[in-house]
């Protein structure tokens, strides 16, 4: 039988008229990644605060490593790591006096603090700016030293809360990384973004959140496939090839191709990924079409939206929950 | 990578007592490393007395007049004491909702960290600070002409009532700060300062109108400063109420009831914050 690391039942939570959470459902299998996507304001933030203890829900019930988050939150906070949305590194100290203080607090002895700083300092790439002051790291340093002092107790489960936006690609690798490390000890991880790209490489298990709720679940394939998989797009020199280039492309998609007549642009969801870009690619050179661009990319948050809800991720919040086209996996 | 072995959950009182203290330990140790690496923080807190001294003891002083007679600085300089201690809920206030917004209170509180512990250690951060603020401007109180007439002892226990109340305030400084943003916080000497001005801090309630002196005289600064100059022997002590004649009891059982208050309020609206 599966374990659950993380078990959520029917969170709410409410902000005057805000439904920040509105029956937030969630099981994490332990050992494995769960990948909480959704837009700004969808609610990841406060589902990560309350299974994290730092919020009490208005409804529901939630365990965490076995123990209730409000019922039993010492127990919970002894397991869990968190790297909140914005890194709570100490920028006047040095990167090593950031981790000793937070080993010390983790009640680890002034020796064993020292052994555990050392090793996750060398293990998350920084042993070599140890003794910098913080405020001269980068953003992909701080990242990572925020996530070493989440991982001081080595957790069963840890948060993080958009551990990449606003990092730079190669920053964004290093986190990954890291992440991808933690989880080969056996930490069950939740990690919130708002990209469907991140999720895909690190997760397991991917949860859509729109509105406060989890509009659907499932490992990355299953989504993926529930989406239409991997995108194709094509920009077109002229404008006016545009219906040749999506009748194309149409015999290789798996639903029908969207135009978009400003950017010259044709995308459409695709199956088989090498061939779709070889038929594409030849069809389109035997047409003659003068092609700028022929890319194969994830679908944006966007398009992950449109096919699951019929909207983009843009206009949440305007329409009750209860109207919106509920996908449910 | 070995894994670190986790203690045992304090299950006693003793315990916890214990961890609360490594904690505040541990915790104001940060914020020492900060005045160390930052010490222009502590000359922000001193150029404001610093200031005044200069403007009411020099600019102004020659206009004003000691009930009672006496020099006008020795007269001034326990008022900025004492203002300087009620002025320090600034920081304290800054600092709270600082780390606060920066999430640095989120990962305490995420963590098994006693509360109680994480806010002593701010307390004696502030304790510590407050008292070289205090040192500092006491020697600079020397040079222009303050003493402390009646001996090191009750010099000693006047320093002691000026600390009480700085105690007392950074309990209201931390309540203050887990409600306010740290824009907010930056506004928080404007409802001080008008409190700092009704007081027998810079004139003897004597010389004000009989309804400002009711209020300045029950003022806790007032209360604080009153006592000072008793126990400092300067000039300009008030006079003629029960509030003035008992200064000393006044300026413990202020601090002590603002304490009683504040310090379950901090601890509960901390474990509650955002709940
Ligand atoms: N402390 C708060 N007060 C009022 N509204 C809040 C508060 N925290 C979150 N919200 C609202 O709840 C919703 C969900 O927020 P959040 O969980 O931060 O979303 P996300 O992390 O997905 O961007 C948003 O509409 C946000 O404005
Ligand atoms: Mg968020």
């Amino acid at each position: 039988m599966t374990r659950f690391a993380i078990e959520a039942e029917g969170l709410r939570k409410r902000y005057g008229d805000t439904h920040a959470l509105a029956g937030f459902d969630l099981a994490v299998a332990e050992g494995t990644v769960c990948g909480l996507l959704g837009p700004n304001g969808a609610g990841k933030t406060t589902a990560v605060r309350i299974l994290s203890t730092l919020l009490l829900p208005d409804g529901g019930t939630a365990r965490v490593a076995g123990f209730d988050v409000v019922g039993d939150p010492a127990q919970v906070r002894y397991r869990i790591g968190l790297a909140g949305q914005q890194t709570s590194v100490d920028e006047i100290l040095t990167g090593r006096e950031n981790l000793r203080m937070w080993a010390r607090l983790f009640r680890l002895g002034p020796r064993e603090a020292k052994r555990r700083t050392d090793e996750l300092l060398e293990w998350f790439g920084l042993a070599g700016a140890a003794d910098k002051r913080v405020k001269h790291y980068s953003g992909g340093m701080r990242r990572r030293l925020d996530l070493a002092a989440s991982f001081i107790l080595a957790p069963r489960v840890l948060f993080l809360d958009e551990p990449t936006t606003g990092l730079d690609p190669r920053s964004r690798t290093e986190v990954w990384r890291a992440v991808r490390d933690l989880v080969a000890q056996g930490t069950t991880v939740l990690l919130t973004t708002q990209y469907l790209d991140e999720a895909d490489r690190l997760a397991h298990q991917i949860a859509v959140l729109d509105a406060g709720m989890v509009i659907a679940d499932g490992s990355p394939s299953r989504l993926k496939s529930m989406i239409g998989g991997d995108q194709i797009d094509v920009v077109v020199r002229d404008a006016a090839d545009l219906p040749s280039a999506a009748r194309i492309i149409a015999r290789v998609a798996d639903a029908s191709p969207e135009i978009d007549p400003d950017a010259a642009r044709v995308t459409a969801p695709v199956k088989d990924p090498l061939e779709a870009i070889t038929v594409t690619a030849r069809e389109l050179r035997d047409a003659g079409l003068q092609v700028e661009d022929l890319t194969l990319r994830r679908p944006t948050l966007d398009e992950v939206f449109l096919s699951l809800t019929g909207r983009g991720a843009g206009a949440d919040g305007d329409r009750p929950a209860a109207e919106k086209g509920m996908v449910r996996p | 990578m070995s894994m670190p072995i986790a203690p045992a959950i304090p299950t006693t009182p003793a315990e916890r007592l214990r961890w609360a203290l490594s904690d505040a330990w541990v915790v104001s140790g940060r914020e020492l490393i900060h005045w160390v690496r930052n010490p222009v923080v502590i000359l922000n807190t001193l150029l404001f007395p610093l200031i005044m001294v200069l403007l009411f003891g020099y600019v102004f002083g020659s206009a004003m007049r000691v009930a009672g007679g006496g020099d006008y600085r020795e007269f001034l300089m326990p008022g900025m004491f004492g203002q300087t201690m009620v002025f320090g809920v600034i920081s304290t206030v800054y600092v709270v909702a600082a780390n606060a917004a920066r999430g640095v209170t989120d990962r305490f509180r995420s963590m098994p960290v006693s509360s109680f512990g994480v806010l002593m250690g701010r307390v004696i951060a502030d304790m510590l600070t407050s008292t070289l603020d205090l040192v500092i401007l006491m020697l600079c109180g020397l040079l222009v002409g303050w003493r402390a007439h009646h001996g090191l002892g009750s010099a000693l226990a006047a320093a002691g009532l000026l600390l009480l109340l700085r105690f007392a305030l950074v309990w209201v400084g931390i309540c203050m700060g887990l409600r306010l943003t740290p824009e907010g916080a930056g506004a928080a000497w404007m409802p001080l300062f008008p409190l700092t001005l009704l007081a027998n801090t810079f004139v003897s309630p004597e010389l004000m109108p009989a309804w400002l002196r009711i209020i300045a005289e029950w003022n806790p600064l007032s209360a604080t400063v009153q006592a000072c100059r008793e126990l400092f022997g300067s000039p300009g002590l008030s006079g003629g109420s029960w509030a003035a004649e008992h200064a000393i009891e006044l300026a413990i059982g202020w601090p002590l009831l603002i304490t009683v208050i504040f310090l379950p309020l901090s601890i509960r609206r901390y474990r509650r914050l955002n709940r």
